[in-house]
């Protein structure tokens, strides 16, 4: 007798049917906004002459990490426009800021419900191993139909791929904080809400700063992969070189995701020693 | 200890199971077993086990015992840091085990301030904004609650230190900022959770007597936990003290020492510089015969001679000591045909109140072989020390 085969992905795939055309309008809604947002910080960026932009992230760069940090972002914007890949640099940093920040919109109160429940933290868990281990192609399959090619889709995908460590670290960060300090907020009377922001918020925030950071890494691996289903900037970049087989276009393109990434991970770490 | 004073908390019948079936774990409790049988039959570990005591408006109690003894589950049981399983703990009249999430809140603002083992200070804080933490969560205005963590800093002796963060500072003045929180919110019990133990030995011991004198300035109840007898008996009121979960003695440092309610506590002590903790007390004896003022010579003469001693205390109608007769003296009266012994009395003798430490005494003892006389806050006469009543005393206590 044979046993017959699960069809898991009939399953999967009705899902997400039935998910599309139900909740059209929500995605319609969600697209529209976000497409408004990615234009408006798009233009926000171009609007600003090269010079002024490469001027204004060295400054931070100066005052959140110091001299050498800011030589470093100088030399490494300045190859990017030398190379001519200063407009999709901003395009790919536009998804990564966006991206980054509505993980951390919805990282924030999930992680911190994960941390004071361990109901919620058993069933959280396991949903981020899921999330963080799927091939990340996957995600790009069900964006489409929901959100339709280009940036917004890329948006999603991303959300989902570099939300888990925001997540994690955010409920590590408030479990990690001693119990007796949990015990003298008690002790003195302290109703959740105190407990919440005057006592376990300040002390994780070194932690949560850390989730931020690997958020923002993921983001941007994830955003050059979002390529494929039509998200513009350095990722497409890269996907063209590899379509015309010219190695050294992509290596250019790839060199430059690499300053970015480098020096978004230095802004966000100085920002987290500051904290301290 | 006058127990007439005014009862500030009421424990009662208290007990804690740590583990999923409690009223199991009770049960076999009620059938007489104790905890190991039933950690063994049950898998619950029976923490504390029909706990009664009374903590006493303004005085300061301490809960002593090892690690393993309670004492940590049952301070926490007072301001329900830990659920109690059953029995009640009563302060001004509210039932704290029963008390709804609000009430409780309320309760623990309004009566207890805690100090921690490691201090358990904010280090996100300063030492002036941990200082008024207290007073934040119950919401008083900031220029007051300000200048309340003002004094009490200023009460520690940590004046100028506002600024710091916990980091920057020592064992000693963490532990002070400890204790200025506690203060800063006067609540009106002071729980304090082996405060001083992570502290070294001299510090602790510089502690315990600036516990001692804001103490003796403030009058707060106060339930002290120690692990450390010497502690205990140096600055508790009154002990309660701990075995596996049960109270196995309450009384005075003094009583704790001198009558060990079993063998434990009598472990417990030894090793205890008794004689810095021994009083005038405990080696006194009941006088065998005192004159009174009213006596002539011949009748305090033939007393002394009736108990074979050579001189006698002389009181007055209401016991208060008036004085010493020398039988020499007597005779001389005798001879001189006085009706009256006052005349003839000397003062030359020591007198001490009961608590006077019994090394003291010993001094004494140098010149004059007297008795020492003991008396009372009203003068009265209570009974008298012999040397060799000290000397055995101090040998007793050595042998243990």
């Amino acid at each position: 007798m044979e046993i017959p085969r699960i069809p898991l992905g009939d399953w999967i795939e009705s899902g997400l049917t039935w998910l599309t055309s139900e909740f059209s309008m929500v995605t319609r809604g969600i697209s529209r906004f976000t497409q408004t947002g990615i234009d408006i910080l798009n233009d926000g960026l171009f609007w600003l002459p090269e010079w002024a932009l490469l001027g204004l992230i060295a400054l931070l760069c100066w005052r959140l990490g110091g001299t050498r940090l800011a030589i470093g972002a100088i030399a490494g914007l300045a190859l990017i426009w030398n190379l001519g890949l200063w407009e999709p640099m901003i395009e790919t940093l536009t998804l990564v800021v966006f991206a980054t920040l509505v993980a951390i919109v919805i990282a924030l109160p999930v992680g911190i419900a994960a941390a004071l429940s361990n109901r919620l933290y058993r069933v959280i868990m396991p949903l981020l191993d899921f999330m963080q281990t799927m091939p990340a192609f996957v995600y790009l399959i069900p964006a489409i139909p929901f959100f339709g090619i280009g940036s917004v889709s890329a948006i999603f995908a991303t959300v989902i791929f570099s939300m888990p460590p925001a997540i994690r670290f955010t409920t590590l960060g408030i479990r990690q904080v001693p119990v007796e300090l949990i015990e003298a907020a008690d002790a003195y009377g302290a109703t959740r809400g105190q407990k919440l922001f005057k006592v376990q918020l300040p002390l994780s925030l070194p932690t949560v700063m850390a989730g931020i950071n690997q958020t923002i890494m993921l983001a941007l691996s994830m955003v050059v992969i979002a390529a494929m289903i039509g998200a513009d900037g350095l990722g497409s970049e890269v996907w063209r070189a590899i379509q015309r087989l010219r190695p050294g276009d992509g290596f250019e393109a790839g060199i430059a995701v690499v300053i970015l990434a480098m020096l978004l991970d230095r802004l966000t770490q100085s920002l987290r020693k500051t904290r301290q | 200890m006058d127990e007439t004073r005014p009862v500030k908390i009421k424990v009662r019948g208290l007990s804690k199971v740590f583990g999923k079936q409690p009223q199991k774990a009770i049960e076999l409790r009620n059938q007489g077993m104790k905890r190991p049988e039933i950690l063994e039959k049950t898998g619950q570990t029976l923490g504390l086990s029909n706990i009664s005591f009374d903590v006493y408006e303004g005085e300061l109690l301490v809960i002593m015992g090892l690690s393993g003894s309670g004492k940590s589950t049952l301070i926490r049981c007072l301001n329900r840091l830990i659920e109690t399983t059953e029995g009640e703990i009563i302060i001004d009249g509210e039932n704290i085990p029963t008390l709804k999430e609000k009430a409780l809140l309320e309760c623990r603002r309004r009566h207890f301030s805690m100090v921690f083992q490691n201090f358990a200070l904010f280090p996100h804080r300063t030492v002036h904004q941990n200082a008024e933490f207290g007073l934040e969560i119950r919401g008083v205005e900031k220029a007051e609650r300000h200048k309340i963590a003002h004094d009490a800093l200023k009460q520690v002796g940590l004046e100028g230190w506002e600024d710091a963060y916990p980091n920057q500072l020592s064992g000693g003045m963490q532990q002070r900022v400890g204790l200025a929180r506690a203060l800063a919110n006067d609540a009106t019990v002071l729980l304090m959770d082996e405060a001083f133990s992570a502290l070294d030995p001299l510090i602790r011991k510089d502690m315990q007597q600036e516990l001692l004198q804001l103490q003796s300035k403030m009058q707060k109840t106060t339930v002290f936990i120690t692990h450390d007898l010497d502690e205990a008996l140096n600055i508790g009121d009154r002990i309660v003290l701990l075995k596996d979960g049960e109270v196995v003695q309450i009384g005075t440092p003094e009583e704790i020492l001198t009558k060990p309610a079993d063998d434990y506590v009598r472990r417990f002590i030894e090793g205890v510089d008794r004689a810095r903790i021994l009083t005038a007390e405990s080696a006194m004896r009941p006088l065998r015969s005192t004159a009174r003022e009213s006596d002539g010579p011949r009748t305090a003469l033939h007393r002394m001679r009736d108990h074979t001693i050579d001189s006698i205390y002389v009181v007055d109608r209401d016991r208060r000591l008036i004085g010493l007769l020398e039988a020499d003296a007597a005779s001389r009266a005798i001879e001189e045909g006085s009706d009256s012994i006052i005349p003839y009395l000397t003062q030359d003798f020591r007198k001490v109140p009961m608590d006077e430490p019994l090394h003291n005494l010993f001094a004494m003892f140098s010149e004059k072989s007297f008795p020492i006389a003991v008396i009372d806050q009203q003068e009265q006469l209570l009974g008298v020390v012999v040397k060799g009543a000290v000397l055995d005393e101090l040998a007793r206590a050595g042998e243990q």
